[in-house]
């Protein structure tokens, strides 16, 4: 995020700190008290509750130490199989640049990152599963069905999630490569081994630390996933035995022993990731389109390069609808089978509707609330950097909301509920909690959306507007917001959509009273009832679109600048 | 501190002037969401109002839940009962533990004998005031907080079209052919899981750890409630085999009058589970729960339970029981821990249980 182009102003604007309107800190100081607490104190009940644990006991306890090399033999092999299937797709994408239907593979691809866990589940579970489409193709031929359930689903849902993702980052750098490169390539008559090896693996290569980086903690931490193909204790990642031994044994000390091990291994992991060199932008590449003229240009010399070997273009091909099948099946699937006699009844069901306006109010109410903290701490960040010229300091207020990615939402949620239980009905508070942990959830996201356009915004006009004298509401009233109102649209999408697709912090603290649509979901294929799932998983698909556009078309307006 | 300031921009990022009938109609649409949310949450309390919290298969359609509501309510004339069905017996005691003492139940039905003493050490239950004396159960009644209402065998219920041959104790089980799968319950949710569990621990003791390992490869699905697994996965054909009880059969030859479902005799003998109600401490409605528990033992209840609930009556229902309960297999003995006994011992069984379950 050190842009360096903030030298250019002068120093003595650290002595304007605005004495009208609100003070910088306010804001940013108002954001993160609010993080703080949200963070802090149900951290600081756990400690306390954990004054009480037998650690000695916890840590030689067989079944946590299981629970505990099953996370990270999961997360591991997660993260091979889908780096190791993302390699060739990128390569494939990157060589075949211009056919029908590639920007629909390529969009494809990232429609994973929006889809909500639980419904991209239902659709693995109609492909894969032991009555899904391939066991009954191959009951057909009178073969056994799948053994899905445990590992083996579990990494192929964790491979449909990470192989998209790591695709299109590598697939980004690929295209990346110089121009002259490709030139000297040809010029020197390289096969494609060498091709690969000599130009296009080092292009991957510096991809692979922070994308394997990212994929494990993703893996590692992964709890619906888990929770509905883990088919029994036999798959169990600390995640979800947080949730268990809450839930289940009501042994709130083990849970505060599970969280505290996923909290260190977290912080490690973490740790890790400052050492390697990272790309900052990895999602923001991924939501991003790739450039236009540049695809072009890349394609004419591969092209050039390449001509003439059919073999390894039929392997590109067969690559492309592979991974372009291993995608859309369950998604085909899923839509397919949200229309059976069910669904007239699933969706007037009064669970159904509830569900449904709960998801609304706790999808729109923690959007609101995780962009609404993300401007704050961004108000206060650049001017700590564009003034003040603290960069350093701006960085640090910036950390503070991307805590939750340090925090499972399971931990902050057993503190919450710790803290709360004394006084109240943890779960006739669902929805409040849910919406606390959500905001907390999406708040990165929102922070990594609006981050360059608030700071770009403030450097192109800062010192235009010390000079007019606007400040505070005035200023955002008529030069920020008009700039700042499509990324703040974007930025309420993507939480929006995010909220209402989790499962995890409804997970701990729903109940028959209060849902919302993926714990219905959920709770509809936990009980094997598939035809009412399948209708719950399209409604929330189709929820999760709406949001996703409308906000965007709402907040961000039609046109990119008014006023 | 200027805090209007920041409120004032707070609202103001949605009432931009120039966006300002869609921002407005998204913002009331929040509104009347929310207070419709609230509407439906708030309770119209004008009957006293008793809530149960029981597990799921009790309130459906066809189990003993909704004609012993329509009798209870006809009886109390200005009742209404509650029933909040949660999706596993044994979820019924975590939830009132973790709602402590702002729990609204003032009932909880479906505990068993062998989570009686750690659901009364929560100190959440109340004495029933009900009479258990005339009950017919196969062991001595001295509980006065839980009043019970039925009893079982635990046993596998195989499907005779699937499997001609079924294993008739657990050694032949642990041995028989790769094809013979079964459904079992999670000892942490589901009494019949735990029963499971205690069936092992009373037969085998200290070997019981390692039969659990030899039985994992048997283990088709471990789920979380009974329904999920009878219903949802051995009645479409997933599996031969599923953990019920030994009455089960009773119901297929009344209802769906069909022989097919049948349970396997176990040499070892079967673990008797007896099924409870207590009330709570808190009910503000105590009177009215005491009259609840004391109405599930009365004849009119009782006579939902064979066919509603599956399982032996705790009174001598005499020619209203089923004719097919007669048909049923009789252990050969009967396994059945304390419930201090389960009490001390549960978390480490548990433990073994799950050791066992995860290794590979």
């Amino acid at each position: 995020m050190a842009r360096g182009i903030h030298n250019s102003l002068s120093p003595d604007a650290n002595l304007t700190a605005t004495t009208r309107g609100v003070p910088w800190w306010l804001t940013g100081a108002l954001a993160l008290f609010i993080i703080a607490l949200l963070t802090l104190l149900p951290l600081a009940a756990m400690i306390v509750e954990a004054g009480d644990i037998d650690w000695a006991g916890t840590l030689g306890n067989t079944y946590i130490q299981r629970v505990v090399w099953f996370s990270v033999t999961q997360a591991t092999w997660s993260t091979v199989l889908a780096l190791v299937s993302a390699i060739p797709v990128a390569l494939a994408l990157s060589h075949k640049q211009i056919f029908i239907g590639r920007n629909l593979i390529v969009a494809l691809f990232s429609l994973s990152l929006v889809i909500p866990t639980i419904v991209a589940i239902y659709g693995i579970v109609a492909v894969f599963g032991r009555t899904g489409w391939i066991s009954s193709a191959l009951s057909t031929f009178a073969w056994e069905p799948l053994n899905f359930y445990g590992l083996p689903g579990i990494l192929i849902a964790h491979v449909f999630f990470n192989m998209p993702l790591a695709a299109r980052v590598i697939l980004v750098s690929l295209q990346g490569i110089p121009q002259e490169q490709w030139r000297l390539a040809r010029q020197i008559g390289m096969g494609p081994i060498a091709l690969f090896r000599f130009i296009e693996w080092p292009a991957i290569r510096g991809q692979i630390p922070s994308l394997a980086l990212l994929i494990f903690t993703l893996c590692f931490t992964s709890f619906a996933i888990v929770m509905t193909l883990g088919g029994g204790p036999r798959a169990t990642t600390i995640e979800v035995a947080i949730y268990q031994s809450l839930r289940f044994d009501f042994d709130i000390s083990q849970a505060v022993a599970l969280a505290s091990i996923q909290l260190l291994i977290c912080i490690g992991l973490m740790a890790l990731s400052t050492l390697v060199k990272h790309n900052r932008d990895l999602h923001n590449v991924a939501f991003a389109a790739l450039p236009k003229d540049h695809q072009t240009r890349h394609q004419h010399a591969l092209n050039r390069h390449l001509s003439g070997k059919s073999i390894i273009n039929m392997l590109h091909w067969m690559i492309i609808i592979v991974a372009s099948v291993f995608v859309l099946l369950p998604i085909l699937a899923l839509i397919l089978s949200a229309i059976n006699p069910t669904t007239l009844s699933v969706l007037s069901d009064h669970n159904t509707l509830r569900a449904l306006l709960n998801t609304i109010i706790v999808s729109l109410i923690s959007a609101l609330i995780a962009v609404l903290l993300a401007i704050f701490l961004l108000l206060s960040t650049r001017h700590l950097r564009i003034r003040l010229l603290r960069e350093k300091s701006g960085q640090w207020l910036q950390l503070a909301g991307n805590v939750i990615l340090v925090l499972p939402p399971l931990v902050i949620g057993t503190g919450l509920f710790l803290l709360l239980r004394p006084f109240a009905d943890v779960f006739a508070l669902a929805l409040v909690l849910v919406i606390v942990i959500n905001s907390l959830m999406a708040l990165p996201f929102a922070l990594r959306v609006l981050d360059t356009p608030m700071t770009n915004a403030a450097n192109q006009h800062d010192r235009l507007l010390q000079s007019l004298g606007l400040f505070g509401w005035n200023r955002w009233r008529w030069i920020d917001w008009p700039q700042l109102r499509q990324p703040i649209g974007l930025s309420m999408a993507i939480s929006a959509t995010l909220s209402a697709g989790d499962l995890s912090a409804i997970a701990l603290f729903g109940s028959e009273q209060i849902r919302t649509l993926p714990l219905l979901l959920y709770q509809r294929m936990g009980s094997y009832r598939l035809e009412e799932a399948a209708v719950t998983a399209g409604m929330l698909l189709l929820l999760c679109l709406t949001l996703f556009m409308s906000l965007q078309l709402l907040i961000g307006g039609r046109t990119h600048v008014e006023a | 501190m200027d805090m209007t300031t920041v409120n004032k921009t707070t609202n103001s990022v949605f009432f931009h002037p120039t966006a300002n009938a869609l921002q407005r109609s998204l913002f009331i649409t929040l509104l009347i969401a929310f207070s419709m949310l609230i509407s439906t949450t708030s309770i119209a309390a004008e009957k006293r109002l008793l809530t149960v919290y029981t597990y799921d298969s009790f309130t459906a359609e066809w189990g003993p839940g909704p004609a012993i509501k329509a009798g209870f309510e006809e009886q109390c004339g200005d009742c209404t009962i509650e029933f909040v069905a949660l999706d596993s017996s044994a979820g019924i005691l975590n939830r009132v533990q973790l709602e402590g003492k702002n729990t609204r139940a003032d009932i909880v039905l479906g505990l068993d004998t062998n989570l009686m003493a750690i659901a009364e050490d929560t100190g959440l239950l109340a004495e029933s005031g009900v009479d258990t004396n005339a009950l017919t159960l196969p062991v001595e009644w001295s509980s006065k907080t839980f009043v019970p209402y039925d009893y079982g065998y635990f046993a596998f219920v195989y499907d005779s079209e699937a499997l001609t041959a079924p294993p008739t104790s657990f050694e032949e089980l642990i041995n028989a052919p790769d094809d013979v799968k079964i459904i079992v319950q999670d000892p942490r949710t589901s009494t019949p899981g735990l029963g499971l569990l205690l069936w092992l621990k009373s037969v085998y003791g200290d070997e019981a750890a390692a039969k659990w390992t030899a039985l994992q490869p048997r283990i088709l699905s471990v789920t979380k409630g009974w329904s999920e697994a009878y219903f949802s996965l051995f009645l479409n054909g997933e599996a031969p085999m599923v953990l019920s009880y030994s009455t089960s059969p009773g119901y297929h030859m009344e209802v769906d009058k069909t022989e097919r479902y049948q349970a396997a005799a176990f040499k070892e003998g079967h673990y008797l589970q007896v099924e409870v109600a207590a009330l709570l401490k808190r009910s503000p409605n105590a009177e009215l729960g005491r009259e609840f528990l004391a109405y599930l033992i009365d004849t009119d209840a009782q006579s939902t339970i064979p066919l509603g609930n599956v399982m032996y009556p705790v009174i001598d229902l005499e020619e209203q029981l089923p004719e097919s309960f007669n048909k049923l297999i009789s252990p050969a003995s009967t396994h059945l821990f304390s419930p201090d006994q389960v009490r001390d011992n549960r978390k480490q069984w548990i433990d073994e249980w799950l050791e066992a379950s995860t290794t590979r």
